[in-house]
């Protein structure tokens, strides 16, 4: 089948799609924007976290066909260009990455809070980041890193 | 995943003639269940009805107070709505401990009613399961059954029901609206979800073509001085052990009236009628509170590896019930 869908910003098209695909599988192998991750396959970790209709999902649990005519924001449409968006230098200031398997979804969820919540609280982190698992850094540093975006974010707005 | 057909109905109608149109249709919600369990190989569709986008996406204030919920709501819409927060505070925490954000963004109402079991082997098609394949047998009875059913379970399958808004509803007395191919009708909660019997793979009462279309919340003021707590083995993507939706209606250290469903316990969201009944006229003290669990607990039946689910229920009711009641 084909699905069109805009996908950061842009229309398309793609083509020969088997219905049983899932919306991360097309982003990923047909429209050739691999940072959403493949990871766990069941909604647990949030690798593959993007926008859809500008709600966070995870993308490996919607259908291809459900995203026939909706708009689609991934990791790829956060950065105006070759400047990177506030939340994502937020966490290249403060070490947010290691194996950075899991980044790609920790910054569209950390995005969505922190567009919804101006100054969140440590809990309001903590449960926004709750479905976006990370093996390696404990979370200190990607608590800090929406930390330091939200304030910039706040003291921007001021 | 064998192949599938995919269609998106204008309205409630198309969908039940769709989804009468071919033997294996499922009705396809966010698809945070139903996704998963087609890629597993649990669920083999031949057609799915997309009814995602029918409008029953709108939550309304009933005049008297109670709340009209489409099916079609979100999760996280259904949490953050005022009404919700404010008189139902029971239900909002439900939502919210059920799953993620991203989760909650994507499941519909209806599509949480009805999500399948999370019991391991109904869930690895290399195994037998009565659910999944009738007459296969139920390795979980002998086997790997510490998170599963202490309460109305049969010889044929001792699964629980998975969801947390559906203990919350039924706490409530929700009334279930449906489209199906005879019309439409509405089913009371507790009632929706079926034990199992000797028929485990039939979850609800529900017919082919039956469509989920929205819920009645009735008005229950004292709900206002309501609760869900869960007990899980951590915070994130887990689902109840135990968990108890309670609202207590307190009067001069009375307890007036109350309200509690039990989740994890059972193969559906478990009415604790017998507790409410032992409690109400009662005065409201732990005592009471563990008298009235223990009335509903006596019918428990548990397994060999869980049976710690007894005293844990008996301890999460009462301390639920002593936070709401003083």
């Amino acid at each position: 089948m084909r699905v069109n869908f805009t996908v950061n910003g842009v229309e398309q098209t793609a083509d020969d799609v088997w219905e049983g695909e899932s919306l991360l599988y097309v982003l990923r192998e047909r429209v050739g924007l691999p940072g959403s991750k493949n990871a766990c396959e069941q909604g647990e970790c949030g690798s593959c976290t993007v926008y859809l209709d500008g709600t966070p999902v995870c993308a490996c649990l919607v259908a291809a066909g459900q995203a026939e005519g909706r708009e689609v924001r991934t990791v790829e449409g956060l950065a105006d260009g070759e400047r990177l968006d506030p939340i994502q230098e937020a966490f290249v200031e403060c070490g947010a990455v290691q194996c950075g398997f899991c980044t790609p979804g920790l910054l569209v969820q950390a995005h969505d809070l922190i567009e919804r919540v101006p100054e969140p609280s440590d809990p309001e982190i903590r449960e926004a980041l709750a479905g976006n698992l990370c093996r390696c850094t404990g979370y200190e540093k990607i608590l800090d890193a929406v930390r330091l975006a939200a304030a910039r974010k706040a003291e921007a707005g001021r | 995943m064998r192949p599938f057909a995919y269609r998106r109905p204008a309205d409630a109608r198309a969908a039940v003639e769709a989804a009468l149109d071919a033997p294996r249709a499922m009705y396809l919600g966010g698809g945070t269940n139903l996704v998963d369990l087609m890629r597993l190989g649990v669920a083999e569709p031949d057609l799915l009805v997309d009814v995602a986008g029918l409008p029953y996406d709108t939550i309304r204030e009933t005049g008297d107070g109670g709340l009209e919920i489409g099916g079609a709501v979100r999760n996280s819409d259904l949490a953050a709505h005022p009404a919700v927060r404010r008189d139902r505070p029971m239900l909002a925490q439900a939502l919210l401990s059920a799953a993620s954000g991203q989760i909650r963004n994507a499941a519909t109402v209806a599509g949480n009613l009805l999500q399948r079991t999370r019991c391991a082997y109904f869930q690895d098609v290399s195994k037998p399961c009565n659910k999944r394949i009738p007459g296969s047998g139920c390795p979980a009875i002998e086997g790997d059954h510490y998170n599963l059913a202490i309460l109305g379970h049969s010889a044929h399958c001792v699964a629980t029901h998975p969801s947390d808004m559906a203990v919350a509803l039924t706490a409530f007395g929700a009334a279930v609206h449906v489209e199906g191919p005879g019309g439409r009708r509405e089913i009371g909660m507790p009632g929706l979800h079926r034990l199992p019997g000797d028929r485990p793979e039939v979850d609800t009462v529900l017919d082919p073509g039956d469509l989920i279309t929205g819920l009645t919340v009735r008005p229950l003021p004292f709900a206002a001085r309501s609760r869900y707590r869960k007990v899980r083995e951590r915070a994130s993507f887990a689902f109840a052990l135990v968990s108890v939706a309670a609202a207590l209606d307190v009067e001069d250290g009375t307890v007036r009236d109350c309200r509690v469903a039990l989740g994890g316990v059972a193969h559906a969201p478990w009415r604790a009628e017998r507790l409410e009944e032992a409690l109400r006229g009662r005065p409201a003290t732990e005592g009471s509170y563990a008298e009235a669990a223990d009335a509903e607990l006596d019918l428990a039946e548990p397994l060999r590896d869980n049976a710690y689910k007894i005293p844990l229920a008996r301890k999460v009711i009462v301390r639920t019930l002593a936070e709401l009641g003083g």
